[in-house]
């Protein structure tokens, strides 16, 4: 196919004489944009949709430098005299609360990843060698239902099995002979019961990504194996799951990458002033203390400390990516 | 192939556990479908969590559904919000899509690492309230479609699509004579058609399941979606939705259901339309997770 007349130009001029080419070049761009000007008619508003509602609370994050009173005018937001510098992220350093919330934000993403990063794994596993079709399907089927409830529900339904009037835990229990607790109220299961039910959410769906790169699998290897004398567990053991180790490796990555979201939903919905020392992350200590608490400059310092440091460790979650000969996300 | 006794084993073993593991999937919703059909009478004869009920009875929904309640109300809040929200995601969505398609687009990549830096980068939950506060959408059913409009994920999954569309297919309409937008309805957006159903159905669920925005965002209870009356009656039960005609009628009832059973009904009635059309829909999630790439 023969390159678009401008990009022949383009690439012309820069060859020849790169100085000139500068010159030229606006015109050049000016020529493209005026023909692509129905391009940019339609870019236009879809990307004031980012300018107004992605960027705009990025400049927003000024208020984490000032004393921000929300009943002054916008203009109060751009004043220096309202410049505090960092009083609030070091109020929040030197808080009682600092090490508490980091603490938790990072237990309960590491528990999340240690029991439930293997299990998706296992059932892909347990799935890919399931030989009835119609069987596999309804595992599937089954298994990736609960992802598709909204974290509403999802709590509903722990909330439903846990409550001591009568949840299908307790009844079990009484049944047993032992005595009615209130789970979701105990800081010693709180994170378990987290680490549960992410697992009942998430599992089989993010088993997904495994059952597809093991179709990418050649059967010969299977064939070979067999030949071999390889019993069923040893190929499980010995194709399948080194064959999918690539994709483990990246997964694992990016999930690492981003561990401080610990599920801050799902907590706002479970949690109680009683469980707070064990459950309370950055995210609901924003919530409460920066919107609920209306200490927004606060909030908004505490906020902008976990993006930049999610955004630190995204980025060095990518390297390794990339490092390993994986794509990267960008 | 005939297969040794060991193979069998191996799969007698293997359907074994997977059929406990879809148990553990299965069981917590099930039950909750049949806490919801318990009657106060049962309830007091047999407790609370029974794996089926002897007589179902359906007053638990005969009271969240009554004339007027709030749920009814917040249903139709929800399906609007899911509709205008899947609509306008859309309409805003494709043609920004369309143009990141175009490679001898001028600025491709800028606007391209414009869009994909808010993936990594947010003002967060702070800024978001105040934006949303400054532009006095507080307590508007706007609040719940405007900051979320676009996904851009989603954006740069039906980018990728529409870029394996051949660029000669262009040339040839223009040379035909048809004018840009011509191309863009005509000959993309039918091509595109898979996509844009696959990720309309995607804000659809996203739509229905959202609900932490209108927590923060909307204090009048007649605008609040489903999932956030479900949220209150949760947390605190009917009662403080008790000035809404229609659950007021509780203690009219002879044999009113017990609390747990109105939860109960409660997320069965929120979770059903999403529950009714999984069976169609899961492959299109499926797929979305195979594509993703940013790259190109």
């Amino acid at each position: 196919m023969q390159q678009p007349l401008g990009e022949q130009i383009r690439v012309r001029l820069e060859q020849d004489a790169p100085v000139f080419a500068e010159k030229k070049g606006f015109q050049e761009a000016w020529r493209q944009i005026k023909r692509d000007r129905f391009l940019y008619a339609l870019a236009a508003l879809p990307l004031l949709y980012f300018v107004v509602f992605r960027y705009l609370p990025m400049v927003g994050l000024i208020i984490a430098f000032q004393d921000y009173d929300p009943f002054l005018g916008i203009g109060a937001m751009f004043s220096l005299d309202n410049f505090v510098g960092f009083k609030h992220f070091t109020n929040f350093f030197d808080s009682i609360f600092f090490w508490n919330v980091v603490r938790n934000t990072v237990l309960i993403s590491f528990y999340k990843l240690l029991f439930g990063f293997p299990l998706p794994i296992i059932l892909a596993l347990l799935i890919n060698e399931v030989r009835i079709t119609v069987f596999q399907r309804t595992v599937q089927t089954i298994s990736y239902l609960p992802h598709f409830f909204s974290m509403v529900v999802a709590a509903g339904i722990v909330r439903a099995m846990l409550t001591p009037q009568g949840g299908l835990l307790n009844q079990a229990i009484v049944a047993f002979g032992g005595e009615a607790q209130a789970f979701l109220t105990d800081p010693n299961l709180f994170r378990s019961i987290l680490v549960t039910m992410d697992i009942w959410q998430q599992a089989g769906w993010n088993s997904i990504i495994f059952l597809a790169a093991m179709a990418t699998i050649n059967p010969e290897m299977y064939e070979a194996a067999a030949m071999d004398g390889a019993n069923r567990f040893q190929r499980m053991w010995y194709v399948t799951l080194p064959s999918i180790s690539f994709a483990i490796v990246i997964i694992l990555i990016f999930r690492i990458g981003g561990m401080l979201d610990a599920g801050f939903e799902q907590i706002l919905l479970l949690y109680s002033p009683s469980v707070y020392s064990v459950s309370d992350i950055i995210d609901t200590y924003v919530y409460r203390a920066g919107l609920i608490g209306r200490q927004y400059s606060f909030g908004a310092a505490v906020g902008l400390f976990k993006s930049v440091l999610a955004l630190i460790l995204m980025y060095m979650a990518n390297k390794v990516a990339q490092y390993l000969g994986q794509e990267g996300l960008w | 192939m005939k297969l040794s006794r060991g193979e069998k084993l191996f799969d007698w073993i293997n359907i074994f556990v997977l059929a406990i593991l879809t148990l553990f999937f299965l069981i917590p919703f099930l039950s909750v479908v049949s806490t919801s059909l318990v009657s106060g009478r049962e309830y007091a004869l047999r407790g609370l969590f029974i794996l089926y009920p002897y007589r179902p009875v359906l007053s638990s929904y005969d009271m969240l559904l009554g004339q007027g309640s709030i749920v009814v109300n917040a249903y139709i809040v929800t399906s609007a919000r899911v509709v205008v929200g899947t609509g306008l995601g859309l309409a805003f969505t494709f043609p920004l899509a369309y143009v990141l398609s175009k490679r001898r687009l001028y600025g491709r990549v800028p606007i391209t690492m414009f869009i994909f830096f808010t993936m990594l980068f947010h003002g967060g939950l702070i800024p978001n309230f105040v934006l949303v506060e400054k532009i006095r959408l507080l307590d508007s059913f706007w609040a719940m479609i405007w900051p979320v409009l676009i996904n851009p994920w989603w954006l740069l999954i039906m980018r990728n699509f529409m870029l394996a569309i051949p660029e000669e297919l262009e040339e040839a309409a223009i040379m035909d004579g048809a004018s840009p937008l011509v191309v863009l309805l005509r000959v993309y957006l039918p091509l595109s058609m898979p996509v844009i159903a696959t990720i309309g159905l995607w804000y659809a669920v996203f739509h229905w399941n959202q609900w932490f925005d209108a927590a923060i965002y909307i204090n009048d209870p007649k605008k609040l979606p489903l999932q956030l009356i479900l949220r209150g009656i949760l947390e605190y039960g009917t009662g403080q939705y008790s000035d809404y005609s229609g659950l007021a009628e509780m203690t009219e009832l002879t044999d009113p259901p017990p609390a747990e059973s109105l939860k109960a009904a409660m997320i069965v009635i929120t979770t059903l339309p999403i529950l009714m059309i999984y069976p169609f829909i899961q492959r299109y999630f499926v797929r979305g997770i195979m594509l993703g790439s940013i790259k190109g």
